[in-house]
């Protein structure tokens, strides 16, 4: 389980499972899913496209997450949120479809790109990870207190004028975990990492920071149980990262009720 | 009658597949006009994605069975929508939640099972067939499916029209006139699960929610009285679908391939550009 060219799988997955478990716990607290889940799957129309032209597959990401992000931002000042999320969503994946039926993928690739090969994570790959993941964390460690204020504010009062500005800061954060993370989990699955963990780690504290650093910790976890279990079944690590993120949610809500009672 | 000849390829009425796709097209773009108008006043866009992305695990697991895939994908469409009716608070940011934890499980399943699908039957087609779908590969044996499931959907639209309008747009009024909110919810979400999964069943999962809620929050931008945005949303629907259609038979003689563009790329931006124009039309007239 760790050979060689497990290592690397181990030390993408720790870099990536860091990053979402502390982005994570913004998107929770914001309510944001739908914008977690179609940032990443947005940027699959990137990645596609930078397949095709034979670019790096991390510029072609960044592209599409950021352009995902602004698109939101600006489609939603106007009209409904959700739609212009939609909306933003479907065609970025129509194009990804265009692009590859242009490319004539090889299937495996296209599942692959949806929904991770951390077992292929190769040497090339983890600097630019690394490097990234710092990026992450140290935008997380800056804008804690403003994105904080923001979604504790919510739609109230003062906060409103604010808000179409955070909401795009927290669109970039978002896509910049995007671009790190979906090389190696995939667009799909992500989404998962994002969400379960964070969820889940809420229930227990209500103090923010404590939040924050539950919520890694449960998406270390998630990975790393993830990898260990796909090394031992063979099966895809984004089944095992989506049912255990789920997982986290339901012990979560089990845990909520439980001291509710008492 | 030149510049039709110029736009609609000869042969493109000749064809069954065409005329197939352009009868179940026209079915499912009504059913979701109608669906995603209440989709798109609850709010609920991420709903209709989730459900899609849910019912896929079923999908593709019906196919690894070798069962009729809109089934499963129906099936698990009905699980998914009890799950997030079941977790989901009455609070907007909870009932976010709640859909993302049931669409994060249901990709989780869809991986496996595309997986296995992939390395058991040995094509990798299963996982571009399923996700994004392929209007023209229908077969005629899915009309009548299409159609009762349509009009399945549609029957209990017309029947829960005006309390499903209101708790829509004003819960806690709906409350207060006693009826049962919860109740009309879950009723909405299963008939959403049948619009989603026929989308799906034409333009593929993952642009299934470009039919749900794209015409719909067209029509709304047009039109704010819900049955006129019904019709609208339909009526926008049905041109997208069959423009797109078109366009994707044209493409067959378009660079860089020669072997056709995806129809479901020309109906998602087509949908995209109708929604932009009515919104800036919108825009034009709050001004004057």
């Amino acid at each position: 389980m760790f050979a060689p060219f497990m290592v690397d799988a181990w030390i993408a997955g720790t870099l990536v499972a860091l990053v979402g478990g502390a982005v994570g716990f913004f998107v929770v607290l914001r309510g944001s899913a739908f914008l977690a889940h179609a940032i990443p799957n947005g940027s699959f129309a990137g990645a596609a496209a930078a397949s095709l032209l034979g670019i790096n597959v991390l510029f072609g990401l960044g592209v599409a997450s950021l352009g995902a992000a602004v698109s939101v931002g600006l489609l939603g000042r106007r009209g409904r949120r959700d739609v212009a999320t939609a909306l933003t969503l479907v065609f970025l994946l129509g194009l990804g479809a265009l692009f590859l039926s242009w490319g004539n993928a090889y299937a495996p690739a296209v599942y692959g790109l949806l929904f991770g090969e951390i077992l292929g994570v190769s040497v090339s790959q983890l600097w630019p990870t690394a490097l990234l993941c710092a990026v992450s964390l140290l935008a997380v460690a800056l804008l804690y207190r403003p994105l904080l204020l923001a979604a504790v504010l919510g739609e109230s009062g003062a906060a409103r004028r604010g808000r179409a500005g955070s909401d795009l800061l927290f669109g970039l954060l978002v896509a910049l975990a995007t671009t790190l993370t979906v090389p190696v989990v995939g667009t799909t699955l992500i989404f998962s990492l994002l969400i379960g963990p964070a969820a889940g780690a809420r229930a227990f504290t209500d103090r923010p920071l404590r939040a924050l650093m539950l919520s890694v910790i449960l998406a270390l976890a998630t990975v790393w149980i993830a990898i260990a279990a796909a090394y031992a079944s063979g099966w895809p690590v984004g089944f095992y990262v989506g049912l255990i993120s789920a997982g986290w949610y339901l012990v979560g809500r089990v845990w909520a009720a439980a001291t509710a009672a008492r | 009658m030149l510049s039709v000849g110029a736009i609609i390829a000869p042969g493109f009425f000749a064809s069954p597949a065409v005329a197939l796709a352009a009868a179940v097209g026209a079915v499912v773009a009504v059913v979701a006009g109608a669906v995603g108008v209440f989709t798109v006043i609850r709010g609920q866009a991420f709903a209709a994605e989730g459900l899609a992305d849910a019912g896929s695990a079923g999908g593709a697991s019906a196919y690894l069975a070798g069962l009729p895939t809109l089934g499963g994908f129906a099936l698990a469409g009905v699980v998914a929508a009890a799950a997030m009716e079941l977790i989901g608070a009455r609070r907007a940011r909870s009932r976010e939640l709640a859909t993302g934890i049931v669409l994060g499980a249901g990709f989780g399943l869809s991986a496996l099972f595309l997986y296995l699908g992939t390395t058991q039957r040995g094509t990798g087609a299963a996982t571009v067939t399923i996700l994004f779908g392929s209007i023209f590969a229908l077969r005629s044996g899915d009309l009548p499916a299409v159609l009762g499931l349509g009009a399945l959907a549609g029957t209990g639209l017309l029947v829960l029209y005006r309390p499903l309008l209101l708790a829509s747009a004003s819960p806690e009024l709906a409350a207060a006139r006693g009826l049962r909110v919860g109740r009309l919810g879950l009723a909405y979400l299963l008939a959403l699960v049948i619009a989603v999964a026929l989308a799906a069943l034409s333009v593929g999962t993952i642009l299934s929610t470009a039919l749900m809620v794209g015409p719909a929050a067209t029509a709304l931008k047009l039109s704010a009285r819900p049955g006129r945005a019904i019709a609208l949303a339909g009526a926008i629907g049905v041109a997208a679908v069959w423009l797109g259609l078109v366009l994707a038979y044209d493409s067959y003689a378009w660079p860089p391939l020669h072997h056709g563009w995806p129809a479901s790329f020309f109906i998602v931006a087509l949908i995209l550009g109708a929604y932009l124009a009515a919104s800036a039309w919108a825009a034009r007239g709050e001004r004057a």
